[in-house]
């Protein structure tokens, strides 16, 4: 018990230049990228739908949500599907690097801005040797009555 | 012990009896001489009862305990069912039914039920005296009672050298076969002796109708303990007594004395608390019994269970329309001959699976006979409710929305449309009014008709109404057909009953009607003679889950519109298009139709320049209509319908999703946003 209290497990991605971490508890799956259904009138960020083995799942560019440029999926562009209280949303990230134990005490308040994400998406920052972490709050991310960057 | 993991089988059990007795207690109105059906409710509230107990609900056990003892009355023929005795019960039923719905939605089931079990007392003590028969068998004590004949056998077998014994058998609390035992019991004994009576009666025993604990009268020459020997090898046996009884002291007259019945009865009702808890078992066993009775062999599923069993199977289907893709491809006979093998299976499993969802209307019908006869006491006239293929399938999703607009329309039918006693002999009509609730199946839907033999509706009376309260216009109302007429019933705020009743409302109602069944993509139309009755007609798609839709293409998306909202699809010439008023329109068979361009409601990003013919749509809301503009109809297809998640919620003029054979996601169309 103790060790999972001291440590949190955590998928690690990239956007850009940076590595974002999301609790693995919240990722469902990972997913290559496939047709995706535009649904009208909705957000930019939101990119559409997919079949995920079944079930209809909205689907949310991050790089699009965090005001990054967007650039054309490749082989590396994953999909990260999510789930928090009764939604299921698929992420799209730029890749899926890695599922990490982060020590709890490395994980640090964040810093005012970093790059172009606003402060409010990230939950704190960690640092696992060279790399520097972002965790990600993923209840804001997927906020709905965030202004719309339509 | 934690009971909490039964509640739910409970809860649902419970209902399931509830309606029972409701069901056979309308049946023993009708014909109250009939023993069978009391027989049924008694075994429902017997049920009932026990498993209360066990639940800790002791107010509802309590209750149903009394309504028990006069049910017993009238099995015994010692109480006379009349109309007002039934009010009486049927109000513990709905006070039953009421504690039943307060735990289901996380109450403690408590209710004040003191009136009505004061009532139900009274109705039991009424009819004391007249008490002749054989107590309950589920009287705590048990004790043999002897008939003249069964004295004159005892008298006639004690000349020949016979003694006679009680011999007081218990089984043990988990004894799973009682009946084998009985008979075990019994046949010990009548290798030295004979049985001569037991109680409860064989047949009961032989049903495993009873406790732990049964009585029989032996008569044998061998001693007390012998018998006790024979019985005691028996296993699971707990307890046995035997003794001997001087058959001069019997007497048929004294043993069967009323008074003693009575106080038997009596004490019934105070050991209740004690007795609930013996019946825990018993409760169990005649609820197996009763399943047995019904000879249903079903199993109750999760509705999650199956809606995942459904996701699963449809992502089956999205698989096998790839395989055989690939075997195309391949050209590889075995491989094509599996894959069209596997293709029957699959489809035969869809219609299982479809199947599986489906719910008879039954579940929503039999609240109805029940309401029906409330409502015509209430109001003073006699009606009889015929039903008619209850046995109709509908999906669950309809099933669940159709309950309250069928309340609406045959409380509407038996308020406004049947007459009153009077009123109908003087018509020349027979006095009992007769609604028919009708269900039936055709093509892919079903339809739900509610008739009546009543006033039918006045053309001139809906009219003046509709004048009235600013519906229509004077020079409109000539004009109107009969259909057209009636069609305004359902506007809301219209009410035509000269008085208003707290039956059928005050005409808020039948608006809230139409537009519940046209939110489950059903239409609902009135036919109606004056003097001889209405009929309201329902149509209904079979299921909410599954259903037809056009697919269409828009530049490279493909959307899918509900076949129920389109009229009919056409291919017009640009130069055909109209402009009123800054809008395109088209003269379709006459009428002018507004145009939408999908195109650009969706934002549909242009890949291909569009030729000089434009595939129209004509899709309606009730009686506005439209023409949305697509490129092309790729054709019709039953399909899946989904929801878009809690993410995107209320997605303009989208209802929600599908998933095409080739996996990918089509949204449909909400024609009712489009058209305002």
């Amino acid at each position: 018990m103790a060790n999972q209290e001291s440590e949190l497990k955590v998928i690690v991605f990239q956007l850009k230049n940076e590595e974002y971490a999301i609790p693995v508890q919240q990722v469902r799956s990972i997913e290559k990228v496939q047709h995706i259904t535009r649904v009208p009138r909705t957000p930019k960020f939101v990119k559409g739908v997919i079949n995920l083995r079944g079930v209809v799942t909205p689907i949310i560019d991050l790089r699009e949500r965090f005001g990054i440029e967007a650039i054309p999926f490749n082989e590396q562009t994953r999909i990260i599907i999510v789930a928090l209280d009764d939604m299921e949303v698929g992420l799209i990230v730029d890749a899926a690097n890695d599922v990490l134990d982060l020590p709890v005490k490395s994980i640090e308040p964040p810093p005012e801005v970093i790059e172009a994400v606003e402060a409010d998406y990230i939950k704190g920052v960690a640092k696992v040797g060279k790399r520097l972490l972002i965790l990600l709050h993923l209840e804001k991310v997927l906020e709905k009555s965030t202004p719309a960057t339509v | 012990m934690d009971m909490s993991q039964y509640l739910e089988i409970f809860i649902d059990e419970s209902k399931e009896h509830l309606q029972t007795i409701n069901e056979q207690l309308l049946e023993l109105e009708k014909s109250p001489d009939d023993l069978s059906i009391v027989n049924e409710i008694f075994r429902s509230a017997h049920t009932l009862k026990g498993m209360s107990a066990t639940m800790g609900f002791e107010d509802l056990a309590n209750l149903t305990h009394q309504m028990e003892n006069v049910l017993d009355g009238i099995r015994n023929h010692k109480i006379v069912v009349t109309p007002e005795l039934l009010d009486v019960v049927f109000r513990a039923v709905d006070d039953l039914e009421a504690m039943i719905n307060s735990i289901a939605s996380g109450g403690d089931g408590k209710r004040d039920v003191r009136e009505v079990v004061q009532q139900l007392k009274q109705i039991e003590q009424g009819d004391v005296p007249t008490r002749k028969t054989e107590p309950p068998s589920t009287t705590p004590t048990l004790t043999q009672t002897y008939g003249e004949f069964e004295y004159n056998v005892l008298q006639h077998s004690k000349e020949q050298g016979f003694h006679t014994y009680e011999i007081h058998v218990k089984l043990r609390a988990d004894c799973l076969l009682k009946a084998a035992r009985v008979f075990m019991v019994f046949d010990a004994l009548n290798q030295v002796g004979e049985v001569i009576k037991a109680n409860p009666p064989v047949e009961l025993l032989e049903e495993e109708k009873f406790d732990q604990e049964f009585v029989v009268t032996v008569v044998s020459k061998q001693s007390a303990e012998q018998l006790y020997a024979q019985v005691s090898k028996v296993s699971e046996v707990e307890e046995v007594t035997v003794t001997a009884i001087d058959v001069d002291k019997l007497r048929p007259s004294e043993l069967t004395p009323p008074q003693l019945e009575v106080s038997q009865t009596e004490a019934a009702v105070t050991a209740a608390k004690e007795e609930q808890k013996e019946e825990k078992a018993e409760g169990q066993k005649e609820e197996k019994e009763q399943h047995k009775a019904v000879a249903n062999k079903t199993i109750r599923v999760n509705i999650e269970r199956l809606d995942i069993l459904m996701n699963l199977f449809e992502e089956l289907v999205i698989d096998r329309g790839r395989l055989e893709q690939i075997s195309r491809e391949l050209n590889h006979p075995e491989l094509h001959e599996t894959v069209e093998r596997m293709s029957r299976i699959s489809s035969d499993l869809q219609n299982i699976i479809l199947n599986m969802r489906m719910v008879p209307v039954e579940t929503v019908f039999n609240r109805f006979p029940r309401m029906v006869r409330q409502l015509a006491r209430d109001l003073g006239k006699k009606i009889n409710l015929e039903i008619i293929g209850a046995e109709t399938e509908l999906d669950r999703t309809v099933i669940d929305e159709i309950g309250d607009p069928l309340v609406h329309l045959l409380r509407n039918a038996i308020d406004h449309g049947i007459e009153m006693p009077e009123v109908r002999r003087a018509k020349g009509k027979p006095e009992e009014g007769t609604v028919k609730l009708k269900a039936y199946h055709s093509g892919n839907h079903v339809f739900i008709e509610i008739e009546d033999d009543g006033a039918g509706i006045n053309r001139e009376k809906v009219l003046q109404k509709a004048i009235n309260k600013g519906i229509i216009s004077q020079q409109n109302a000539a004009n109107l057909t009969d259909k057209q007429v009636y069609e305004l019933i359902f506007a809301s705020g219209f009410s035509t009953a000269d008085k208003i009743s707290d039956i059928s409302g005050r005409g808020v109602g039948l608006d809230v009607v139409k537009s519940t069944i046209e939110s489950l993509g059903g239409s609902v139309t009135i036919d109606s003679q004056e003097g001889i009755g209405s009929i309201f007609s329902i149509q209904l798609p079979l299921t909410l889950s599954i259903i037809s839709v056009m697919l269409v293409e828009i530049q490279q998306e493909k959307y899918a519109i509900p076949l129920s909202s389109i009229i009919e699809t056409a291919i017009i010439r640009k130069e055909d298009i109209l402009h009123a008023h800054h809008q395109k329109v088209i003269d379709f068979r006459g009428k002018v139709v507004p145009l939408l361009f999908l195109k650009e409601v969706f934002d549909v990003p242009v890949v291909k320049e569009e030729d000089d013919f434009l595939s129209v749509v004509i899709v309606r809301k009730g009686e506005k209509m439209a023409g949305l503009v697509v490129d092309s109809f790729i054709g019709q297809q039953e399909v899946v319908l989904k929801s878009l998640g809690n993410y995107l919620t209320s997605v303009f003029a989208i209802s929600g999703a599908t998933i095409l054979g080739d996996g990918q996601v089509a949204l449909i169309i909400d024609c009712n946003a489009l058209i305002k």
